[in-house]
């Protein structure tokens, strides 16, 4: 039977097991929505390409499933630009599907064309410009074993309008993939293994450092079972939060610029550093050659470009987090033959005495204003911590990691390597697409918020019933941080203006409900009522202080022997 | 300047070019001369990637990274064979060609036209053999200058695979 590849394309995408889109249509993709119009595949329209592409990426995160983003040519794929590169530097699986002009078209500057291939070339783990009929089937899933295997990250497929509107021979995907270059190695070398416990078993000040990697290969389980086995304390990064629960006693929370301090020291003073899904990123390292200086390193991850890039290890491993760690737990067993591990208690509590020390602290007046991190304590006390949380970036986003308890793998979202404003609100739509059951709290600040407001729209309408809390201290609080400490308080173009827009008038006007706390005294209360409410989205805005700063705080390219925990430090 | 030679097998597919080329600019990499072409598997073409690098291994990791790159050997110049040829054309009257000639027999450069204001020669050899000669006569005042960049094949069964560690 004869079909188009616009209908071909949809049985492709539920060959693949989509459930749901998020996208924007236009003329170039229309013969891909014709389709799937009788698709049992759910659409969700969103209000901007972005904003679809953000949530297809919420999905991602939140179901470890690969999320799908379609849009149309030209802007629709430039629009779609941002989240490609967030997914790829946070190791998202999304697939986006664009339309592009007809082949006969390309290259004369036709209405809504834009050079896709090219311009998402380097945002993209890969992609494809479709120019034969009959390769969709293959292609198509081709780009979900790419987007989801190995490390992963975003594929983008741009087909042109004709070849959509083509017939072609229906034929099943095969299931086999033609790619004789991408064959990501899984399993770590024995002999690095073997040398790896060796250096684990001979360590005094031990440090596991567990990326973002423990949470896209579902490691978490063999990485608790790894730490309790050797008495290895674990710092977990801003992509790798719940993939360590945080109340473990070997827990030593988020390292880096905004980390905490015991574990930004144990980092420091270690004499081994297990990396495992890690990449040694800036705001995680500060100056490189200050990082860790005493410490041997272990590193593993599935990119073998990570290893070396950054610093070079001791023992390098290549392969997936899940596997390498199982092979080091039973290689470790092995090698101690019943004999107990070193328990490093002289480390683990001189670690504790830095976590008793040292504490991320800040001080609320009963009588106001709202502290932002009163916020998000009370979040965290009134919903236990049951919930997924999804943050923006900047002041917010730091709060919301080093404040809330992380506990499970998936339940903390947001965009950590691109830093991308407005993330919160389509990745929280995202989130609650993929896990309708679970509460999803947006913990956002204003700045973000209005970057990406008009998904509101999406979310209402959509019958997505998320809850955002912005946190609003009418600016752009981490560059009126940066400012106030680096830039003598010139506070250049960082104000919002007077509580401008009304959020609750906002949220009403978006099919949402909107709450307003404005004196500490009606925090609670309104993170309460919020929870009542889940037939609608809830925006709750609370109004808090401008002044408050994040810390502690390690300055941009300094050495994290110098961790600053208040304003007094820097000064 | 430390040029390492990259024989890099890739899909023949389209852009293929633009990604290595893409990735280098990205990185900030150097190439020093990339030359490509069908290679003996149908379906497959051969890159030989010229780079300017200290360090190589973070530029053969992010090659390898690249979906259609299948396979990345770095050639030793000692034990490959390197090649490039180069079109050159250089200013010489009637009173200047015989002189001319007489250094591009010794380079075995081949004179492939012959004007009344100048002289063109095609050469062959090896990278540093064709330097020379364009050295030699750069004096006499060079026109224009083509080169193929740099094709290489290893030696038999010398070659070195790089293998990305495990």
């Amino acid at each position: 039977m004869k079909i188009t590849v616009a209908e071909a394309l949809i049985k492709a995408l539920e060959f693949e097991g989509v459930e749901v889109m998020f996208g924007h249509p236009g003329g170039a993709i229309l013969p891909a929505y014709d389709p799937l119009y009788d698709s049992p595949i759910r659409h969700i329209l969103a209000r901007h390409e972005q904003g679809a592409g953000h949530m297809a990426e919420g999905y991602a995160q939140a179901t470890g499933k690969v999320g799908v983003v379609i849009a149309t040519s030209g802007p629709g794929a430039t629009n779609l630009v941002t989240p490609l590169a967030n997914a790829y530097m946070d190791s998202v699986p999304i697939v986006a599907i664009t339309g592009q002009v007809p082949t006969h078209a390309i290259g004369n500057d036709a209405f809504q064309e834009a050079h896709t291939w090219g311009i998402s070339m380097p945002a993209t783990k890969h992609n494809y410009l479709v120019t034969d009929p009959a390769d969709i089937p293959d292609v198509i899933h081709e780009a979900f074993h790419l987007a989801g295997s190995g490390r992963p990250g975003p594929v983008l497929v741009d087909l042109p309008k004709n070849i959509l509107n083509t017939e072609i021979e229906w034929h099943q995907p095969t299931g086999k993939v033609d790619l004789p270059g991408y064959k990501p190695n899984t399993k770590g070398h024995p002999l690095q293994i073997r040398a790896a416990v060796d250096l684990i078993l001979a360590a005094e000040r031990p440090v596991l450092y567990a990326g973002g990697g423990i949470v896209a290969a579902g490691a978490h389980a063999e990485l608790l079972a790894l730490a309790e086995k050797a008495n290895l304390p674990v710092t977990t990064t801003l992509m790798a939060r719940g993939a360590f629960p945080d109340h473990h006693p070997l827990s030593l929370g988020m390292p880096g610029m905004h980390g905490l301090y015991a574990a930004i020291t144990a980092i420091q003073k270690s004499d081994l550093l297990i990396a495992i899904g890690a990449r040694f990123d800036d705001r995680v390292t500060g100056d490189p050659a200050a990082f860790a200086p005493h410490a041997k390193v272990i590193h593993a991850d599935i990119d073998p470009s990570e290893i070396g890039k950054v610093r070079t290890p001791d023992v390098p491993i290549v392969g997936d987090a899940r596997t390498v760690l199982g092979q080091l737990i039973g290689k470790l067993d092995r090698t101690l033959d019943g004999a107990p591990a070193p328990d490093h208690a002289g480390w683990l509590e001189t670690i504790r005495e830095w976590q008793r020390d040292k504490v991320v602290h800040y001080q609320q007046d009963p009588a106001g204003p709202i502290k932002p991190q009163f916020v998000v304590e009370e979040l965290y006390r009134i919903t236990g911590g049951q919930a997924i949380v999804v943050a923006g970036v900047g002041q917010h986003q730091m709060w919301a990691s080093q404040l809330w308890k992380y506990t499970k793998p998936r339940t903390w979202i947001n965009s950590g390597g691109l830093g991308t404003m407005g993330y919160a609100i389509p990745a929280a739509i995202g989130a609650k697409v993929g896990m309708p059951d679970e509460l999803v709290y947006a913990i956002d600040g204003d700045g973000c918020f209005q970057m990406t407001m008009q998904e509101l729209t999406t979310a209402s309408t959509e019958g997505v019933p998320v809850k955002i809390a912005v946190l609003n201290n009418n600016n752009l609080g981490m560059v009126r941080q940066w400012q106030r400490l680096f830039y003598n308080e010139r506070f250049s173009a960082t104000e919002l203006t007077n509580h401008t827009p009304d959020y609750v008038k906002l949220a009403e006007a978006m099919g949402c409900v909107g709450l307003r706390a404005e004196h500490p005294s009606e925090v609670g209360p309104v993170i309460e009522k919020s929870l009542t409410i889940n037939d609608q989205p809830v925006i709750s805005e609370f109004r808090v202080d401008p002044d408050e700063m994040v810390f502690p705080m390690v300055p941009a390219g300094g050495s994290n022997d110098d961790v600053a925990m208040s304003l007094e430090d820097l000064k | 300047m430390t040029l390492h030679v990259l024989s890099v097998l890739v899909e023949d597919k389209p852009g293929v070019l633009a990604r290595v080329s893409s990735m280098f600019a990205r990185r900030g990499f150097n190439i020093h001369s990339l030359a490509v072409g069908p290679s003996a598997e149908p379906g497959n073409s051969t890159m030989t990637v010229v780079v300017d690098a200290a360090e190589i291994e973070q530029v053969v990791k992010q090659l390898r990274k690249l979906i259609n790159t299948i396979k990345i050997t770095e050639l030793d110049p000692a034990e490959s064979v390197e090649r490039e040829v180069m079109l050159v054309r250089v200013a010489a009257d009637a009173s200047l060609r015989g002189e001319l000639l007489d250094a591009a027999s010794v380079f075995k450069a081949k004179a492939v036209d012959v004007g009344a204001t100048s002289v063109t020669f095609e050469m062959v050899g090896t990278p540093s053999k064709v330097n020379d000669f364009l050295e030699l006569i750069r004096p006499y005042g060079l026109i224009d200058v083509v080169k193929s960049g740099w094709i290489a094949l290893a030696r038999d069964s010398k070659t070195r695979n790089l293998r990305a560690i495990s």
